[in-house]
């Protein structure tokens, strides 16, 4: 090995490929580091969404959009360099369409999408009949629609491999199985290096890219972030004909619960079709810690909804269900840049459910802000010593 | 307490089950015994329509159900979480597997027996997705159920004693067996070990009446030996056998083709771990650790049978009443301790053991796949296809292993590729993360979505 990488990216989620990516297109030596494998915590639990339509205007949508441009250029770019096979990532440009099942949801749903549209997202009111049009099976309870054409679906954990696999072939490495615990510290006070289970790996930055677990490394380093898990179940049925479900189909309380600081349970139906034919049917919001007990009252919720707004799924059968964490901040927006409090350390987290349709810009943005190279977006509402962030972290 | 929460639940009516629910009834406790099969039994005790009149007798004896016990057939246990007010509650389905109309059924039961048995091992090889293979127990449940015989002529490929009585029912129902393929060493050799034979008393008989069945039917039982390739036109017209080394890799020059219009194939048995899993229950390696009294790690959830580790009818049995006796006595049961059944699970230990160390299943088999053989079937996914996007998408963890390659994700969710996909990529332990499936059998959404009360007392 030719001496120290640069960056060691702490965490091989889509996310942390992600950035290690940007950053190693960049010129920099990158190594990842995952105490798991690759693309195997909350990555391998995404459906893969990347929205649009489920942001009000503000600074996530600004870079949902910017990700929205960028991923579609990041797969072309590694296809070029790494090959079509190394780089599938199941791309798939099918749009969303958001429904109001209930009088009282309509108006609530025109008013955010007017406020979409004001800030460049494309969103089109149509009638409830072409929304039919658009999905043959969609319940008859349908009393108002809006149909984004931007809205798009990968498969996060091929995405992810393929960052990676850039990031390889690039000169830099992968470390499955590599637990950090901590950060070494120059004589000045900043980063010198990863402290990790197989021994140190001397560097000049770290980029914290954990996840849900971002709290517990970042104060292992002695900066803490308040990051925590917010628990979702996801639902998979057997392959269904093509055709069944086209787009991704929610109801319009998604964004609610999205944007919500309930500590309960919430649900909403997020429902889409995979290439495989599965239909994915997501998803829950649940604060519990860590803990992945099942609970099927959560299953439950998500598979009444379902039926309710696809009533062609209820005879289908469902295949398995399976749970993730999502990062999320008392703000509810990703940490994204460095932390003044130790140089060399760097946020890449806190991307709730959305991290997979927020990582392309996520890496850009953390790779510009490193290099000096003109913000992809402005970093400002992103950053790590937000008041947000280090209030809720001092109590 | 309610009625439902002073009972035993016992998920498997095979010989385990059977037992524990014998065991927790004598002791005084209601019994609620559930089962995805009709009748009791499992596979060991299935009904047999080739049996004489003795026989028959042997297995209704065998398979009665003790006074007190609530029997559900035709019952899959779907989930399995913390009940509020401690126990387990077990979400349950009762109908034929994917017959609309299953009637749903939620109970609470502070002590659980887990007796989830285990299903044959296949392993892949070119042309195994032929209609006409079937696995060993596949075609065993055929032949003793319905006298069907699963072809006229058949090949039977594995390792293991287990091999010899699904001989036995094909040629009961009517089939001409070709030959029995032992991969490994023949199957008497070990029992004359001093080990075996200390813990097989009685094993030796049983095998040796088989094979001289087999003689009289003049069924050659050749060891290292195996089928390496099925061959057929939309169905098995006839196979390549193969001489093995120690290891399994073929032979070169040892190659024959066999006619037959089927071949079954049984390398050992993998156990259903599901409910044990999502019932937070310890692993080692891929079966559920059990202390003495088989209690698992999680209170109140007791395992017997081939869920602990592969034994045979025998110790299922003998692990199912201390199972069941030690459910009883957390209740409140005053069960007297099993000792004779103690002491066969210490001697079925032994033997299961010196059986597992006789019947490996040695790696050379990967040599007799080629680059498009099928490893998973229902999501199509082929050898070399498998190991390159493995290796190239670096899927180290069972989740990425699955995303990354779409092995497993088909409706039989691993149950017949995990072990064999992760021995392919070279790590078997992934293969235990298949397991992980918080729901453990099929559910319709709507079913899903339906709240059947939890069962009045």
């Amino acid at each position: 090995m030719q001496g120290h990488p640069d960056v060691v990216v702490v965490g091989a989620g889509v996310i942390g490929a992600a950035c290690a990516e940007a950053l190693s297109a960049a010129g920099l030596r990158v190594t990842v580091v995952d105490r798991g494998a690759p693309a195997s915590g909350t990555t391998a639990a995404g459906e893969g969404n990347v929205l649009v339509s489920d942001k009000e205007p503000g600074p996530e949508l600004e870079l949902a959009k910017a990700s929205r441009r960028l991923w579609p250029e990041l797969l072309a770019g590694l296809a070029e360099e790494i090959g079509p096979q190394a780089s599938e990532a199941e791309w798939e440009p099918k749009g969303g369409l958001v429904v109001a099942t209930g009088g009282e949801s309509a108006a609530p749903l025109a008013d955010f999408a007017a406020g979409q549209r004001a800030a460049g997202v494309r969103a089109e009111e149509i009638a409830p009949d072409a929304a039919f049009d658009l999905e043959p099976h969609l319940t008859r309870a349908v009393t108002a629609a809006v149909h984004y054409p931007d809205d798009a679906q990968l498969q996060p954990v091929l995405a992810a491999a393929a960052l990676l696999a850039a990031v390889r072939a690039r000169g830099g490495r992968v470390r499955p199985g590599t637990e950090a615990l901590g950060v070494e510290r120059t004589a000045a006070g900043g980063v010198a290096g990863l402290r990790t289970g197989a021994g140190t790996i001397p560097c000049g930055a770290v980029v914290n890219a954990c996840g849900p677990w971002s709290g517990e490394f970042s104060a292992a380093a002695g900066a803490p972030v308040d990051v925590r898990p917010r628990r979702g179940m996801v639902l998979v049925t057997a392959p269904l004909p093509p055709g069944t479900v086209r787009r991704k189909v929610y109801d319009a309380d998604y964004v609610g619960a999205v944007a919500s600081d309930g500590a309960d349970l919430q649900t909403s139906t997020v429902v889409e079709s995979t290439r495989a034919g599965t239909v994915l049917i997501g998803s829950s919001r649940q604060r519990a810690g860590f803990d992945d007990t099942v609970r099927v009252d959560v299953l439950r919720a998500v598979a009444a909804k379902a039926a309710a707004l696809f009533p062609v799924l209820a005879r289908v059968p469902v295949m398995r269900a399976y749970g993730g964490f999502r990062p999320y901040a008392p703000d509810h927006l990703p940490v994204i840049g460095p932390d003044p409090r130790l140089p060399g350390l760097w946020h890449a987290t806190g991307h709730e459910g959305a991290g997979i349709g927020l990582a392309a810009a996520t890496g850009r943005l953390l790779a510009d802000l490193f290099t000096g190279a003109p913000p992809v977006l402005d970093p400002a509402p992103f950053r790590a010593d937000r008041p947000a962030l280090t209030a809720e972290a001092v109590s | 307490m309610s009625r439902e929460t002073a009972r035993v639940a016992v998920v498997g009516a095979g010989p385990a089950g059977l037992a524990a629910a014998r065991a927790a009834a004598a002791a005084g406790a209601g019994v609620l015994l559930i089962d995805s099969e009709p009748a009791p039994g499992g596979q060991y005790l299935r009904r047999d329509a080739l049996a004489d009149a003795a026989g028959t007798a042997r297995r209704d004896r065998a398979t009665a159900l003790p006074a007190g016990t609530e029997h559900l057939p035709d019952t899959s246990v779907w989930a399995v979480e913390p009940a509020p007010g401690g126990g387990r509650r077990l979400h349950l389905r009762t109908g034929p597997a994917d017959a609309p109309g299953r009637r749903g059924r939620t109970v609470d039961a502070a002590a659980l027996v887990l007796a989830t048995g285990a299903h044959d091992r296949a392993l892949p090889f070119p042309g195994w997705d032929l209609p006409g293979v079937f696995t060993a127990g596949a075609a065993q449940a055929l032949a003793k159920e319905q006298r069907i015989a699963v072809g006229r002529r058949v090949l039977l490929s594995g390792t293991g004693p287990f091999l010899l009585p699904v001989a036995r029912s094909l040629i009961g129902a009517g089939a001409r067996v070709a030959a029995v393929l032992e991969a490994g060493e023949p199957v008497t050799g070990w029992l004359r070990d001093p080990a075996g034979l200390a813990a097989g008393t009685g094993k030796l008989g049983e095998l040796a009446g088989h094979l001289a069945l087999l003689a009289r039917h003049r069924v050659p039982y050749r060891p290292r030996t195996a089928v390496v390739a099925a061959h057929g036109d939309g169905a098995v017209r006839a196979a390549t056998t193969v001489r093995l080394d120690p290891d399994w890799n073929p032979v070169p020059g040892t190659e024959r083709t066999v006619e037959a219009d089927a071949v079954c194939v049984g390398f050992g048995f993998t156990p259903r771990t599901e409910l044990a899993v999502a019932a937070g229950c310890a692993m080692a390696g891929g079966f559920a650790e059990v202390g003495a009294a088989q209690a698992t790690s999680v209170p109140g959830v007791f395992a017997a049978g081939e869920l602990t580790g592969i034994g045979g009818a025998d110790l299922a049995a003998a692990e199912g009443e201390v199972a069941g006796a030690a459910a009883a006595r957390l209740l409140g049961f005053a069960a007297r301790p099993p000792l004779r059944a103690l002491r066969r699970v210490r001697r079925g230990r032994r033997f299961a053991a010196a059986l597992a160390a006789a019947h490996p299943v040695r790696p050379g088999w990967q040599g007799w796949l080629r680059d498009d053989t099928l490893v998973c079937r229902c999501e199509e996914v082929g050898r070399a296809e498998l190991v390159e996007a493995a290796r190239a998408r670096q899927a180290v963890g069972t989740r990425s292993l699955k995303l990354a390659t779409r092995v497993g994700l088909g409706p039989c969710q691993g149950r017949i590729c995990a072990r064999n996909a992760a021995e392919l990529v070279g790590d078997p332990a992934l293969a235990d993360g298949f397991a992980r499936r918080p729901i453990a059998a099929p559910i319709r959404l709507g079913e899903l979505a339906e709240d059947p009360r939890t069962a009045a007392p």
